[in-house]
């Protein structure tokens, strides 16, 4: 096993653990999404304001997840650490 | 071994034709992002140039006739369009209605092209990091007109020594902007290429029907309505009165 080897397999195991991120955004998706199930129930009439605002703080609260992601993508497919 | 590696994966941007010139020392390639992106554009202005003739042999009628079936449709996704707008800018709307209807048809086009088994533009950081710094500029544009002087003022505004804070959570914002729209393109992207190129060929039909229903058509359109709605709530942040 050469040392370049040993640098991917490493890296296959970082970007691994790099989406473990998405544990963080499945909690607040899923806690936003239960605050809006229950202001429904509260106040049927205001479904379709309370379904958009539900996803556009559910899309912003991804975006930590997705960081995870793109170093995973990084580490995968553009292999910094081989330069 | 490899019992399930039976075709291989491509989700990759493949580079097509090579152009005859250098850029920053490196070569100009044509790639599928290119392609597909040309495509969605010729599209969409077939669309907008039947939708113009519709509209003008409407207002050219002297009298009052109710609107066909392409006109009606034509109305629909205006009213909506202009609703997503107001919605997110109140009474700044009107001056953003144009770049903020074009941006969302825009961006839902390109995310959607997954179905008709071209690669998704938006798949590609440098699509929307273009779209982000786009944004940007707007922002900040906007902000100058608005506040003149006061908007530079403002970087120190709660306490001076954050000056350095708040400039990097404003180089955050395009940043943030376009790798939500990437990574949620690119993400659909890869599965759906992992599926094709390892499944084998019995699970390929019929299943990735669900799998691109969910990938393209809905976090597509939601990715693309995020987008606006951010950048007009950026936007409106700076304008407010």
């Amino acid at each position: 096993m050469t040392g370049e080897d040993l640098i991917l397999a490493c890296s296959a195991i970082g970007a691994g653990l790099a989406c473990i991120a998405g544990i963080g955004p499945g909690v607040g998706q899923g806690y936003a999404a239960g605050q809006a199930a229950a202001a429904v129930g509260r106040n049927p009439g205001a479904k379709g304001t309370i379904t958009s605002t539900m996803l556009l703080g559910q899309a912003v609260a991804e975006t930590t997840g997705l960081y995870g992601l793109a170093v995973a993508i990084i580490l995968l497919f553009v292999k910094p650490l081989l330069w | 071994m490899f019992i399930f590696a039976e075709g291989d994966t491509s989700y990759m941007i493949k580079l097509l034709y090579k152009l005859g010139y250098k850029l920053f020392g490196s070569d100009v390639y044509l790639t599928t992002t290119h392609v597909a992106m040309i495509i969605t554009t010729v599209v969409l202005l077939g669309f907008f140039i039947a939708a113009n003739i519709a509209i003008k042999r409407a207002l050219k009628q002297d009298t009052v006739t109710k609107p066909g079936g392409f006109l009606n449709v034509v109305e629909l996704i205006v009213e909506k369009l202009d609703g997503i707008s107001s919605e997110g800018m109140g009474s700044h709307a009107n001056k953003f209605r144009n770049y903020i209807g074009t941006l969302f048809i825009f961006i839902l086009f390109n995310n959607i092209c997954g179905i008709f088994g071209l690669r998704a533009p938006t798949a590609d950081y440098g699509v929307t990091l273009c779209l982000g710094l786009i944004t940007f500029f707007l922002i900040h544009y906007n902000g100058i007109k608005k506040n003149k002087a006061g908007h530079f003022t403002a970087l120190f505004k709660p306490l001076p020594f954050l000056f350095p804070i708040n400039v990097i959570s404003e180089v955050a914002t395009p940043l943030s902007l376009s790798l939500r729209l990437f990574g949620n393109v690119m993400s659909g992207t890869v599965m759906l290429g992992l599926w094709y190129g390892l499944m084998p060929v019995v699970f390929r039909f019929g299943i990735p029907a669900a799998l691109h229903c969910y990938f393209d058509l809905f976090s597509g359109a939601i990715q693309a309505y995020v987008f606006c709605m951010l950048t007009m709530v950026y936007i409106e942040d700076k304008i407010a009165d």
